[in-house]
């Protein structure tokens, strides 16, 4: 039963991850100015006290419990049906952990270039759109998250990116609105067309999802509505356009936090409102979805091979990866859904990694093309390891986070999914083919005069490199712990679609076990 | 009808009427006393035109807040309708004029203050003269009547008194000839609309030996007293539609908005695209939902047609434009397709959410006016600066180049407004689209709904390029003074943005009291 637990305590817990970097932003701005010395630290401060709070979730969260815990709920606009509901259940705990995580370690370890009192405080406030859609239940407050995440983003790679960084905000900005309208139209109408069955107008997630009863038109349609906004955000092929422009032009941070966190909206928003407010479109959408989602996979990987540019390749890698999520999202099965969710959060790790190892190589040689670089291993051994880790982590080698998610996706999908598994397999190959080329482009050979002066890693770069590659590695040698808490959610959302539709799951043994 | 009786004076309620009654008075005073005695000193004029629209605003507030227990109700026999719908349009008419009588005489102090050099002939650059000030009045007593008219004679004189107030204020400065052509071709397409009108006017006269709204839905809705003409009454209906149209500046009708709004005088663009937008949307709102309920069925096609064509015409056209006064006067455009969703949604009578697209409208219509009122006195400050730097075209997009370099926090004010344009949530314009999407998605309108929000992502590319300019290019000029007057009206703005944004609350639940109209 995904139905709210009573779990809920007296300190707002789930309030406080937006209201946190909200309230760091503020101060960033307005004493940022007197005391310039100090910007950053508030920053840092605020995002690791996030950070702190998300972890507490973690280690407080009930293991045994399915449905959405340290639920906080108030009316917020009560002529529209809207409140204020949080909640938090396996299926998003670990990506608020993520977010909790990712932030300080972008703060503390990329400076900007100029103007670090703007770029700190657009962090924040992306930091608090994104923990509030991982957090929300109510669907309008979803949309406000979802929708208010575009502005800190437009602006830091607007502001703090590369070239053509105007063209790749704007694109990002429009792509995502355009996919939003629609989501805009399905949420209202959800609400309103689950008036009766509901009982009153109502944004709430849960009582829509337990209560609501759309006809399978209507489901259908509003199906198709979110799953179009979401499409755009995964991304999915065709919709994938914006994504290597924005991740190539944004600043180092800016791509960390894209791959790490806001391509998850998508995938999380396709399981938590696609799947459980519309089970019977979804199954029904099953075909469409998988195939879009194959496409990415191999779309992506071969792009990506043909890539000359390091930041696109890695850009590229990630259409391919969020191909598997849906594909295991979709497959419904308790291994794939929470080898999907798992994933989310490896790609996050894994991808976000690698962001910031090309974000440390373009400081070094301010170039990203693959041809003017060589024989980085030379004169960087140990910077040229962490990018072997990280890299065979995002391949997904076995004993590697990458490896667990995939291979759940992949052995969950079977069943349902079996012929665009087979097809979505070679999508792993491919994944070697392209990552262990660019590497051996990029470190191998000789090492000629342009590259000679390429700087070690720093002390710096190494302590935040060393955490990434500590989750990947405690990750891949023992995800128990994590999988242990997305699969009962996982597990509830399944028998939710079940008992709503003729969707039986085939017999299997219980994931990670 | 019976004309032959005895005539019985109707029973006036002095006290409702007093709003129009401060108006006209405030008005006439300044014409009066203002011609008869020596210059004032500077803000005087201003003042006073602040204080009266703020006493008519402030009376206005009182009966909106008494009509919460009583019914609505017409007065003078059924000629102006005394209903909430109608107050909060005067109300926020009030606001406009505040707001815009200090931009005004913050135009002219400015003007005067940089002396007679060549250089100075800033936007709407004259010194401080009486005329706009009273023209200003007069123009909200217009739109004040229109707001509130129940009868299409009435509210056909509402709409000329506004409309001559702006042909003048719109060619006021008399130095820049592109504000004499706005003045003449507003005149001209405005007598054309207004011929439309009063036809319509006349046939549906004509039909139903009524003008009175509410009479007139009583003769339609009898069916055997109906005089069979439905080609007559259509046409009526039709042409009301298209004099309208023009007022509201829809597609195909909306030719006259992006010259007039880029010739007027900036402070006077505001007044149109706020005020102008308020009286005109409000008067159509109520025509229709009043006086024609029983022909939904046969003016809601050509609203919806009309809404389609001006969003997405609006907004395509906008995106291509490269002065910023046209990009906000193609916005302004793709805006009042928005209002028209809510009409549309109005129009399925027998819907029970027929009145939140009602009450949806006139929201719509208030808080976009607040952002017009903002965004316009943006454009006035940066092109009055670019001006004093002898730029040729003050209000092109490069005049905004650099400006969150120069003056961050007036950059961050007007990008609070242009996002909240844009529609993005946490200001009042989400509230205002997810108003109007709201009730059309209940009245089952869900391609207008959807072609709305789309239209909305095109026009949130303009809104993009305004931002673009002022934050992520270097600037091309000296630090911007934002003047006394700029720093409140754009503090006002951001302020009723964000907080009727974070908090609609309040105003949602007027919603339904908002739309239970006099009849």
């Amino acid at each position: 039963m995904l139905a709210a637990s009573s779990s809920t305590i007296p300190f707002p817990v789930l309030t406080s991850l937006v209201v946190v970097p909200l309230v760091g932003a503020a101060l960033v701005i307005f004493f940022g100015r007197a005391r310039q010395e100090w910007t950053k630290l508030t920053a840092l401060l605020t995002s690791v006290t996030t950070g702190a709070v998300s972890l507490w979730v973690l280690q407080a969260f009930d293991s045994s419990e399915a449905g959405f815990q340290f639920v906080s709920q108030h009316e917020w606009i009560p002529a529209w049906g809207i409140s204020w509901h949080l909640g938090i259940d396996g299926i998003s705990l670990f990506l608020v952990v993520l977010t909790g995580v990712l932030f300080p370690l972008v703060i503390a370890g990329v400076d900007p270039h100029h103007d670090e009192r703007p770029y700190l405080a657009w962090l924040l406030v992306l930091e608090a759109g994104v923990m509030g859609s991982f957090i929300s239940l109510d669907l309008f407050l979803f949309f406000v998250f979802f929708e208010i995440v575009l502005v800190p983003m437009y602006f830091l790679i607007g502001g703090w990116g590369y070239d053509q960084r105007v063209y790749a905000a704007t694109k990002f900005f429009l792509f995502t609105m355009a996919g939003s309208a629609f989501l805009l139209v399905g949420i209202v109408a959800t609400a309103l067309l689950s008036r009766d069955s509901v009982g009153s107008v109502t944004f709430d997630v849960v009582a829509l999802a337990e209560t609501g009863a759309l006809s399978v038109t209507q489901g259908r349609w509003l199906f198709v509505a979110f799953a179009i906004a979401f499409a755009v955000k995964v991304p999915l092929f065709p919709v994938h356009t914006w994504l290597p422009d924005a991740h190539t032009q944004a600043p180092t941070a800016g791509s960390v936090i894209l791959a790490g966190v806001l391509l998850k909206m998508g995938t999380y928003g396709l399981l938590r409102f696609g799947v459980y407010l519309f089970p019977e479109a979804s199954v029904w959408a099953r075909p469409v979805l998988y195939t879009l989602a194959v496409i990415g996979i191999i779309y992506g990987a071969i792009a990506a091979t043909m890539q000359t540019d390091l930041k696109r390749l890695v850009a590229y890698s990630s259409v391919a990866h969020l191909g598997f999520i849906v594909l295991g999202t979709f497959a419904l099965t308790d291994q794939a859904v929470t080898g999907g969710v798992m994933q989310m959060v490896n790609h996050g790790v894994s991808t976000g990694a690698l962001f910031l190892l090309v974000g440390m190589i373009y400081e070094r040689r301010h170039t990203r093309q693959i041809a003017e670089l060589r024989g980085l291993q030379q004169v960087a051994p140990v910077f040229a390891g962490f990018f072997m880790v990280v890299m065979l982590s995002s391949i997904g080698l076995p004993g590697l986070n990458g490896f667990v998610g995939e291979f759940l996706i992949l052995i969950g999908s079977f069943d349902t999914a079996r012929w665009w598994v087979i097809v979505a397999t070679t999508g792993v190959i491919l994944a070697a083919l392209y990552l262990l080329w660019a590497y051996q482009r990029v470190f191998h050979g000789e090492v000629d005069d342009a590259n000679r002066g390429f700087a070690e890693l720093r002390p710096r770069e190494g302590a935040l490199l060393f955490v990434f590659v500590a989750i990947i590695v405690f990750t891949g040698v023992y995800p128990k712990p994590m999988l242990s808490r997305i699969e009962p959610s996982a597990k509830a959302l399944i028998e939710h679609v079940e008992s709503r539709t003729d969707y039986q799951r085939p017999a299997q043994g219980e994931a990670g076990k | 009808m019976d004309l032959t009786g005895d005539f019985v004076a109707p029973s006036i309620d002095w006290y409702a009427l007093s709003p129009y009654i401060a108006l006209l008075g405030g008005a006439l005073v300044l014409l009066l006393v203002g011609s008869l005695t020596p210059r004032w000193p500077r803000g005087w004029y201003a003042m006073l035109t602040a204080l009266t629209a703020g006493a008519a605003g402030v009376v206005a507030s009182l009966q909106f807040a008494a009509l919460a227990d009583d019914a609505p109700r017409s007065l003078m026999k059924g000629v102006l309708a005394h209903d909430r719908f109608g107050l909060l349009a005067v109300i926020a008419i009030c606001a406009a004029v505040i707001i815009t009588s200090m931009m005004a005489s913050d135009v002219a102090v400015s003007a005067a203050a940089a002396g007679d050099a060549p250089s100075a002939v800033a936007d709407g650059a004259q010194t401080d003269s009486l005329e706009p000030y009273s023209l200003l009045l007069v123009a909200a007593l217009g739109a004040a009547i229109m707001v509130t008219a129940n009868d299409l004679v009435v509210s056909f004189l509402g709409i000329e008194i506004l409309s001559i107030s702006l042909y003048v204020l719109a060619a006021s400065d008399r130095r820049r000839t592109a504000s004499h052509e706005a003045g003449l071709k507003y005149f001209v397409l405005g007598g054309f609309s207004s011929a439309f009108l009063l036809y319509g006017i006349a046939l549906v006269y004509g039909t139903t030996g009524q003008t009175n709204l509410g009479g007139i839905a009583v003769v339609l809705a009898d069916e055997v007293t109906l005089p069979r003409n439905d080609a007559m009454l259509l046409a009526g209906v039709a042409l009301l539609l298209v004099g309208f149209a023009f007022k509201v500046s829809l597609v195909p009708f909306h030719s006259w908005t992006p010259d007039v709004y880029h010739g007027a005088p900036t402070y006077v663009t505001g007044f149109m695209a706020s005020l102008g937008k308020i009286a005109a949307i409000v008067a159509l709102v109520r025509l229709f939902v009043v006086a024609f309920p029983v022909r939904a069925d046969d003016w809601r096609p050509a609203v919806f047609v009309l809404a389609v064509l001006t969003l997405v015409v609006g907004s395509v056209l906008a995106i291509v434009q490269t002065d910023v006064k046209r990009m906000l006067a193609y916005s302004s455009i793709s805006h009042a397709g928005f209002m028209l969703v809510g009409l549309e949604a109005a129009g399925h009578i027998g819907s029970s959410s027929a009145s939140e697209g009602t009450s949806s409208t006139l929201i719509y219509v208030v808080l976009y006016s607040v952002l017009a009122l903002g965004s316009f006195a943006a454009v006035s400050i940066v092109s009055r600066t670019a001006t004093a730097a002898g730029s040729t075209n003050a209000t092109s997009l490069d005049a905004f180049k650099g400006v969150a370099k120069t003056n961050p926090v007036f950059a961050l004010g007007f990008t609070v407004l242009l996002l909240a344009q844009a529609g993005v949530p946490l200001t009042s314009g989400f509230v205002a689209k997810f108003g109007v999407i709201r009730a059309a998605v209940s009245t089952e309108s869900y391609v207008l709904a959807i072609l709305a929000m789309v239209s909305a992502v095109i026009a949130a590319y303009l809104y993009l390029r305004i931002m673009v300019s002022m934050w992520l290019s270097d600037s091309s000029s000296a630090r911007r003074t934002v003047s006394f007057a700029g720093r409140v009206t754009l503090a006002a703005a951001v302020a009723i943005t964000l907080v009727l944004g974070v908090l609609p609350t309040y105003l949602l639940r007027l919603s339904e009291s908002l739309a239970s109209l006099a009849r």
